[in-house]
């Protein structure tokens, strides 16, 4: 069963089915049901994290330190927890900038910085070779162990062989072929892969099963459970130091804390993480399930490294059989063919998983981001004038996997055989993590400038590289061993595994720590040092507040175009079918027919422009539509601008803001004016039906002693004679009524005549003593005048006369003949003259005294007492003097008598009282 | 109270903990040589440390509360 061709068959068989499993995962998403949009499968994606260095390395860790693999795993199980915070942001942040890679991302948030994409590009390469030739290491000596069965042989080193003769070189032939065939099939707008993701979605299930299933195996076939391992393992001295590993064989606990935190960067900064952790996924709030579901997963496939590693121990107490190979090597010692075989397929699985994904993110970064900037910068290749390069796009993909995969293959030809599995996947972490500061500053910090994020990433880089590559290649004979053990030029100091002299450090812990100061001080130094341009700082914006906005970033392009060129020039990338279809679409959205009425305008140039970014990254993207569309830099003018127009809207709603409360003021005026009007309505309908009233009281009397006098011509003389005089008395009592609301009425109306004229107030008083003196007399009531000398009013002198005979008679209406008195008054001081007619009658009740002066209010109970007057008089003076600008009122006290008076303002030298109506 | 809020907060205080249990002084209590069940003490407290994590976020993140 474990012949070479059988094993190569099943290997090539099992690939095939992933071919299936692409294939009918595109055919789907195609179809619009995809059938990765599921939380389970986007955890499973995840699980590419598991690799080769997984799936032999972590039993081979577990073998040397105990628990020395796990942070590794612990790592990530933490910074799910706040992925849906960091993660959620990214995630966000690449949809809304169609990012399609990590150094699009980095060079994206920095203004488009080509430079720093580069950058990015490159140490993401550099840094991952050691990681992929820790999988074809693994690979490779799993066959070449398989291949001695039924003995256990550990292959040749590496770089033993001729190349044509090396396993590992045929695996990386096949890897890179397997990544093109995967990866560069056709070129995405949004550079997704469905079929790829559901592949290692189905991978990461096959690596779980095989380890859980050699672990089962081993602990409860091989043994009688994990206890019997343990007591075993414990009977022997050199295995007994690893059951309470710190301090001992796992290193210091600073080790250990270093190395969670390295996991949980690398976790999201290795280039196959960010694939599919940001770019690959469908809906952010997988990130919810997969925040418990992926550690779940990564707990279930290391609960039996230990087991493993010590039934391993056990099982070959003698050496030399590597503790890399364990999970192979125990089901073939026991010649469990079927399940070694499985084994290996699993391992095949974590491999080529990690490989397609990890080469597809690093190719679409070395395409994006290093080769086309430069070719569209290089005037000779004349790319800008070309009709169609889609076709270029993919061979440079393809090209660049080749060279990836090779790069690998030759770095495990140099230092492949001086580290165990982990250590060479570790040396990847630490290069990766470089990219946190200038990522995660990114996110939360705007002033983190592109100066800042290069100049860190650059320091970060170059002492990773000094402190753990270098000792790489002189360990493999690359490099002379002196320049460890004394440094170069042998200074001590400079040695670069105790840099600086730091001693007493694991190899990570001590490249982590001087590289990350290195790195975070000189970002966020330079940041400070330095300004951002305007379009930087615009992104900076858009990346730190990305949760507050909604909808498409706004965009920089205020230029236009055509849209006949932009089509051409998506077309060039994209293919001129595809590219015509994307603005059919678009023309239809905007309720266009025909893409040629479209205009080309920033809007447009934005939609070009992601489509381009979509395929060749945002900075190239933003350098191709730039030769079609003149973008206008965004100067401090224009930002003042926006400003200013800012500001104006301000002071605009402001004075809306006046006039509203204006407008309230107003309508609460008119309500207080309606409700006046409404009861001046009332008040007419009341004087209407009351002036009714008072003159049918006269008419009734006139009727009644006309038909008495009609009806009885026998009536005697005496009496004849009194009942005409009451028919006359009431005849003219209605004509003055008449007269006195025809008066009223015109007062009221503002129709009245005025004079005015200077008037001594003294000859008025005189005249109407005199006109009435008769009556006083009729009635035997004294009349007294005390009338002080005073200035002149301003007045109609017919209308005081009025107002003082009303007074007049008014007061001997209401004196009891024979001992009443009244008494005149007239004085002024500087500004007043004040007029009194005071009587010794019965006086007027406080509550009555208000009221006398309303229309046709008199005074007693008008049942029993027969009316003295119209009940207008007092309402037509209290008007009269109104109008003359003075004021009457009464005081008076029952029993005692009243006094009615009126106040007018002295007539200042020359003024004429305004004449009304 | 505004549940995505509180459950924002929760995940938040179940990240410290994770590294508090993953951590100095913690490891230091369980680095000794004994076992429970026959499974070294440290290897069984990770386990049951971590499973601890996962069961805590997975009652969060798909509890209704």
């Amino acid at each position: 069963m474990l012949e070479g061709w059988f094993i190569v068959a099943s290997s090539f068989a099992y690939i095939g089915l992933l071919f299936a499993i692409a294939w009918y995962a595109d055919r789907r998403a195609l179809a619009g049901r995809s059938i990765i949009a599921n939380p389970w499968v986007y955890s499973l994606s995840l699980a590419v994290y598991a690799t080769a260095w997984t799936f032999y390395g972590s039993v081979g860790r577990a073998a040397t330190d105990g628990v020395g693999f796990l942070p590794i795993y612990i790592g990530p199980t933490l910074l799910l927890l706040v992925g849906w915070f960091v993660l959620r942001k990214m995630i966000r942040i690449a949809r809304l900038t169609r990012t399609t890679s990590l150094a699009d991302f980095v060079s994206s948030r920095y203004g488009n910085s080509a430079l720093l994409g580069g950058l990015v590009t490159v140490i993401a390469v550099v840094g991952i070779l050691p990681y992929i030739s820790l999988q074809l290491k693994a690979v490779s000596t799993s066959f070449q162990v398989l291949l001695q069965y039924p003995q256990i042989v550990m292959p040749p080193p590496a770089g033993s062989l001729q190349v044509m003769q090396d396993t590992a070189f045929y695996v990386a032939l096949f890897m890179a072929l397997f990544a093109i065939a995967f990866g560069t099939r056709q070129l995405d707008a949004a550079e997704r892969h469905e079929g790829m993701v559901a592949a290692v979605a189905f991978e990461s299930l096959v690596k779980l099963v095989a380890f859980i299933a050699v672990g089962v195996y081993v602990t409860f076939f091989m043994y009688a459970g994990p206890g019997d391992i343990f007591t075993r393992a414990a009977g022997r001295p050199d295995l007994d130091v690893l059951l309470a590993p710190f301090g001992g064989a796992a290193g210091g606990y600073a080790s250990w804390a270093w190395l969670t935190v390295l996991s949980m960067l690398a976790f999201v900064f290795l280039p196959r993480q960010f694939q599919v952790a940001v770019i690959e996924v469908t809906d952010e709030r997988h990130l919810k399930r997969a925040a418990w579901a992926f550690p779940l997963y990564v707990l279930a496939i290391n609960v039996f490294v230990l087991p493993i590693a010590f039934g391993g121990l056990l099982r070959f107490p003698e050496g030399g059989v590597d503790a890399d190979t364990f999970v192979l090597t125990l089901p073939m010692a026991m010649h469990n063919e079927g399940l070694a075989l499985f084994v290996f397929i699993g391992g095949l699985s974590a491999a080529t998983g990690m490989v397609i994904v990890e080469t597809i993110a690093l190719s679409t970064m070395a395409c994006n981001n290093l080769v086309m900037p430069i070719l569209l910068r290089v005037r000779i290749f004349r790319l800008t004038e070309q009709r169609d390069i889609s076709s270029l796009l993919l061979d440079i993909r393809r090209a660049a996997i080749v060279a990836i995969v090779m790069g690998g293959y030759f770095y495990y030809l140099l230092a492949g055989e001086a580290y165990a599995l982990v250590s060479i996947g570790l040396i990847s972490f630490a290069a990766v993590a470089q990219f946190a500061p200038a990522v995660i500053g990114g996110l939360y910090w705007k002033g983190g400038t592109a100066r800042g994020a290069l100049t860190g990433l650059t320091a970060g880089f170059v002492v990773w590289f000094y402190t753990l590559m270098l000792p790489a290649f002189a360990k493999s004979d690359w490099l002379a061993v002196e320049l460890l053990e004394r440094g170069p030029w042998g200074i001590e100091l400079l040695k670069p595994t105790q840099l600086f002299g730091l001693a007493g450090l694991d190899a990570t812990t001590h490249a982590m720590l001087w590289s990350m100061i290195f790195n975070v001080g000189a970002y966020v130094l330079v940041s400070m040092l330095g300004s951002q341009r305007a379009g930087e700082h615009a992104q900076a914006t858009l990346f730190v507040d990305v949760f507050r906005q909604t909808g498409e970033p706004g965009s920089r392009w205020r230029g236009a175009t055509s849209s006949s060129a932009l089509q051409a020039l998506v077309g060039r990338f994209l293919g001129p079918a595809r590219a015509a279809e994307l603005f059919a679409a678009y023309a239809k959205n905007r309720g266009v027919e025909r893409i040629d009425e479209l205009e080309g305008d920033r809007d447009l140039v934005r939609f070009a422009e992601l489509q381009l970014a979509g395929t060749i990254g945002a900075a190239s993207a933003r350098t191709m539509v730039a030769t079609v569309a003149q973008e206008e830099p965004l100067e401090i003018e224009q930002v003042m601008t926006i400003i200013d127009e800012a500001s104006q809207l301000l002071a605009y709603s402001h004075r809306l803001e006046e006039k509203q409360a204006e407008l309230e003021s107003a309508t609460r005026d008119l309500q207080g004016a309606n409700e006046r009007l409404k009861e001046l309505d009332r008040l007419k309908d009341d004087f209407i039906s009351t002036v009714t009233h008072e003159l049918r009281t006269p008419l009734t009397s006139i009727r009644a002693f006309s038909e008495i006098l009609h009806d009885t011509p026998d009536l005697d003389a005496a009496e004849r004679q009194r009942f005409l005089g009451l028919v006359i008395k009431e005849s003219e009592r209605l004509t003055r009524l008449i007269n006195q609301v025809l008066d009223l009425a015109k007062l009221e109306s503002g129709l009245a005549e005025w004079r005015s004229e200077e008037l001594d107030l003294r000859e008025v008083v005189a005249d109407a003593v005199s006109a009435t003196s008769a009556l006083f007399k009729a009635k035997g009531v004294a009349l007294e005048t005390r009338l002080v000398p005073s200035p002149l009013v301003l007045g109609d002198r017919d209308r005081l006369m009025q107002v003082l005979l009303n007074l007049l008679s008014n007061a001997v209406k209401f004196c009891t003949p024979g001992s009443g008195k009244v008494i005149v008054r007239l004085a002024g001081d500087g500004s007043t003259v004040r007029v009194e007619v005071a009587d010794n009658g019965v006086g007027i009740s406080p509550e009555h005294q208000n009221v006398i002066f309303e229309k046709f209010r008199q005074v007693g109970d008008p049942m029993t007492e027969k009316p003295a007057g119209t009940g207008l008089g007092l309402a037509i003076c209290r008007r009269i003097v109104g109008h003359l600008g003075g004021r009457m009122g009464v005081q008076s006290e029952v029993g005692r008598g009243s006094v009615f008076y009126f106040i007018l303002p002295v007539a200042a030298p020359g003024e004429r009282l305004a004449v009304h109506g | 109270m505004d549940k995505p809020i509180t459950r924002a907060h929760r995940i938040a205080c179940l990240f410290l903990l994770g590294l508090f249990l993953f951590n100095y002084p913690m490891l230091a209590l369980f680095n000794v040589s004994q076992t429970v069940f026959g499974v070294p003490v440290m290897y069984a407290y990770l386990f049951a440390a971590w499973a601890l994590v996962i069961a805590l976020a997975a009652a969060v993140i798909e509890g209704r509360g």
